[in-house]
C-alpha cells in the first residue's frame, strides 16, 4: 500500500492534477474567509466551511477522476494486479493519496487562524470541529469518487459522473421536502450529506453524522474493491 | 516450478482457452507460440493471476495462484503485451516504485543498478519514460519483471518493437536468465521461439496443439520420412530413371516414389515417402551397392517448425515441402527505435 500511495502522491503533483486542485481550493476558501468571515466582522470561521461544500463537491471529482481510470485505460493495473498486494492495498493506497490531499488543501483554515487570531479570539473548539466535520465529509466523497473512477476508462467520464452523483447526493434534502410521506422523507434526510455536513457548522458534534461518513467511505472503497475484483472474473 | 492444470477461461460464449495442460521444470525455457488471437496472451494473463480462469488450475511452485495470490505473485515476474509503465515517471523513480511495490528486501541501490546494468537502460534512468522509444520501454518493462529476481519470468511478447541487434540482446539476455529462472516467452515470431527456446508449445484457437522440443513436435506431426535423393544409374542416360524408380518401389515401406528433375548430366533426384517406423536409408543403400549405382546424395525433407506452424494453424494438412530453403533468421517485426512512431500495436488483445 505504501508504495502505491508515495507514487500516487507523486503522481499528484507530476500530472498538475494537484496544483489545480490546491489553488481552486486555496482562491475560493480564501474569499469565503475573506467574505464571509472577516468581512462580516466574526471570529466564527463556520460560514467559510458551510459555503465550502459545494466547492468540493465540485473538486474532489477532479482529484479522484484519473485514479482508476488511467491505469486501466494505459494497462499499468496489470503491473498492480499481478505484482504481490491485494485489492484492498491498491484502493486504499489511491483513497488516502487523495485524502492527503484533500487535507493538505484544508489545513489552509490553520493559517487563516492566524489572521484571526490577530484579530480577535478565536474560538477553536468550533474551527476544530468545523475543520473534521469537513475532513469527514471528504473521506466519503473521495471514496466514491474513486468508486466511480474505477467504472471507466476515461477521465472526463468519471469526472462528470461523480460531480453528478455528488451532486444528486446534496439534493437529497430537497427530495426529501417533497415527499409527503413523513417515514420516507425522514429516511432520505438521514441520508443527507448535506444537512449533516451543516449540522457541524452549526456547532453541533454529531457523533452519528461521523460513523455516517466514515461508513460512506468504508462501503464505497468495498465496492471499488469489487468492481476490481470482478473485473479479473470478467 | 509452474503447472497448469486443465485451464479455460470464457469470455461470454467465446472459448478463448480451452484445457491447456502443462509443467514447466526450473531452468527451462518455454516457448508460447501461436497466430495472434490464439490465446497467447489470455493464458498468460491467467498464469500470472491478472484474470482468473474459468475452470483449472494454476500451480507457481505448488502454490495456488488463485488460493494464495500473493505469495504465487510474488515469484514470478511479468512483462506483458503492454508494458504497465507510468508514463509521467523516470526510469529510476518507475523502478524504484516497482522495487517498493514487490517488497523486495534486496539491498535497494545494488539490485536497482543489477537490473539497468543487465537491461541496458543505466544511461537513460533519469530520462522520463513519456520520451523513450518504443525500445526502450520494452527494456524498461523488461527491468520491472526482474526486480526481487523471481524464480519464475512470464514475457509476452519481450522483442516487439526492438531492433534486430537489440532483438539479439534480448535473446541472449532471456537466455542467460534461463539457466537460473524459469522462463516462459511468448511470440508468434518462428525464429526467435526456435532461437531461445528449450520446448514448444503450439496454441492455436485457444488449444494446446502441439507441446515438446521443435524435433519431437515435428515426429509427432509427420507420420511419415520424406526424402530427396539423388543416385547415379549404370548406363547416365534417362534410361535409369525407370529401373531406379522400379527397384526402390520394391523395397519394404516405400510409401511413394518419384523422379524429379535432371540435376546433372544423366543423373537424376528421386522423392521418397516411406514409413515413420522404418528407416530405409540401409537398404536404400545396400539395393544400390547390389546394382552398382551410387548414391550421390540423401537429403531428408521432414517438417520444419515453420511447416509445423503453418500445418496447426492453417488447418492445411498437405504442405509443399521444399528441402533446400534458405532460411533468414532475422524477422523485421517492427524495427522503430525512433521516438516518434511508438503508437504501431500490434493486433491488440488476445
Amino acid at each position: 500500500m505504501g508504495a502505491i500511495y508515495r507514487r500516487e502522491v507523486g503522481a499528484f503533483f507530476t500530472s498538475g492534477v494537484a496544483y489545480v486542485f490546491l489553488s481552486v481550493f486555496y482562491l475560493l476558501s480564501g474569499y469565503f474567509f475573506y467574505a464571509g468571515v472577516i468581512g462580516s466582522g466574526r471570529t466564527d470561521t463556520s460560514p467559510m466551511f458551510s459555503s465550502m461544500f459545494l466547492i468540493i463537491l465540485f473538486l474532489i471529482p477532479i482529484l479522484t477522476m484519473r485514479l482508476l481510470s488511467e491505469e486501466k485505460k494505459n494497462k499499468t493495473d496489470q503491473g498492480l494486479l499481478t505484482a504481490p498486494v491485494g485489492l484492498w492495498d491498491i484502493v486504499l493506497g489511491k483513497y488516502f493519496a487523495a485524502l492527503t490531499l484533500f487535507i493538505i488543501a484544508e489545513s489552509v483554515v490553520f493559517i487563516y487562524s492566524i489572521f484571526l487570531a490577530v484579530l480577535g479570539d478565536v474560538v477553536w473548539t468550533t474551527l476544530l470541529g468545523n475543520y473534521f466535520a469537513m475532513l469527514f465529509l471528504g473521506s466519503a466523497f473521495i471514496a466514491v469518487g474513486l468508486f466511480i473512477s474505477s467504472l471507466t476508462e476515461n477521465q472526463m467520464a468519471s469526472a462528470v459522473a461523480s460531480m453528478l452523483a455528488l451532486f444528486v447526493l446534496y439534493l437529497f434534502d430537497s427530495f426529501a421536502a417533497n415527499i409527503s410521506n413523513e417515514h420516507i422523507s425522514k429516511a432520505i434526510t438521514s441520508l443527507s450529506f448535506y444537512s449533516r455536513y451543516i449540522e457541524f457548522t452549526q456547532g453541533i458534534f454529531s457523533l452519528p453524522s461521523v460513523v455516517f461518513f466514515l461508513s460512506v467511505a468504508f462501503l464505497f472503497n468495498f465496492f471499488t474493491v469489487r468492481v476490481l475484483d470482478k473485473r479479473r472474473w470478467g | 516450478m509452474i503447472e497448469v492444470k486443465n485451464l479455460s477461461k470464457k469470455y461470454g460464449d467465446k472459448q478463448a482457452v480451452k484445457n491447456i495442460n502443462f509443467k514447466v521444470e526450473q531452468g527451462e525455457i518455454l516457448g508460447f507460440l501461436g497466430p495472434n488471437g490464439a490465446g497467447k496472451s489470455t493464458t498468460m494473463n491467467m498464469l500470472t493471476g491478472y484474470i482468473s480462469s474459468t475452470s483449472g488450475q494454476v500451480l507457481v511452485n505448488g502454490v495456488d495462484i488463485f488460493e494464495d495470490p500473493k505469495k504465487a505473485k510474488s515469484s514470478i515476474g511479468y512483462l506483458p503485451e503492454i508494458p504497465p509503465l507510468y508514463i509521467d515517471m523516470t526510469i529510476e523513480g518507475y523502478l524504484n516504485f516497482v522495487y517498493d511495490l514487490k517488497k523486495c528486501k534486496l539491498p535497494r541501490k545494488a539490485h536497482l543498478k543489477d537490473v539497468c546494468d543487465l537491461c541496458k537502460i543505466t544511461h537513460v534512468k533519469d530520462r522520463i519514460i513519456k520520451n523513450l522509444s518504443k525500445g526502450y520501454r520494452q527494456r524498461v518493462g523488461l527491468a520491472q519483471a526482474l526486480i526481487n529476481n523471481p524464480p519464475v519470468l512470464i514475457l509476452d511478447e519481450p522483442t516487439v518493437g526492438l531492433d534486430p541487434n537489440q532483438i539479439i540482446e534480448i535473446r541472449t539476455l532471456i537466455k542467460k536468465l534461463g539457466k537460473k529462472h524459469t522462463v516462459i516467452l511468448s511470440s508468434h515470431i518462428l525464429p526467435e521461439i526456435q532461437a531461445v527456446c528449450d520446448r514448444i508449445i503450439i496454441i492455436n484457437k485457444g488449444e494446446v496443439a502441439a507441446d515438446g522440443t521443435a524435433d519431437e513436435i515435428a515426429r509427432q506431426l509427420t507420420n511419415e520420412h520424406k526424402m530427396t535423393l539423388r543416385i547415379e544409374g549404370t548406363t547416365k542416360t534417362s534410361a535409369d530413371k525407370d529401373e531406379i524408380v522400379k527397384a526402390i518401389k520394391s523395397l519394404k515401406g516405400i510409401k511413394y516414389v518419384r523422379a524429379d528433375m535432371e540435376r546433372e548430366k544423366g543423373i537424376y533426384d528421386y522423392d521418397v515417402e516411406a514409413d515413420e517406423s522404418i528407416d530405409i536409408r540401409r537398404s536404400l543403400n545396400a539395393l544400390c551397392r547390389e546394382k552398382g549405382w551410387n548414391i550421390l546424395m540423401l537429403q531428408l525433407s521432414d517438417l520444419t517448425l515453420e511447416d509445423i506452424f503453418l500445418k496447426i494453424t492453417m488447418g492445411e494438412n498437405d504442405i509443399k515441402i521444399e528441402p533446400e530453403r534458405p532460411r533468414i533468421n532475422i524477422k523485421f517485426e517492427d524495427s522503430s527505435d525512433s521516438d516518434t512512431d511508438d503508437q504501431q500495436e500490434n493486433g491488440g488483445n488476445e
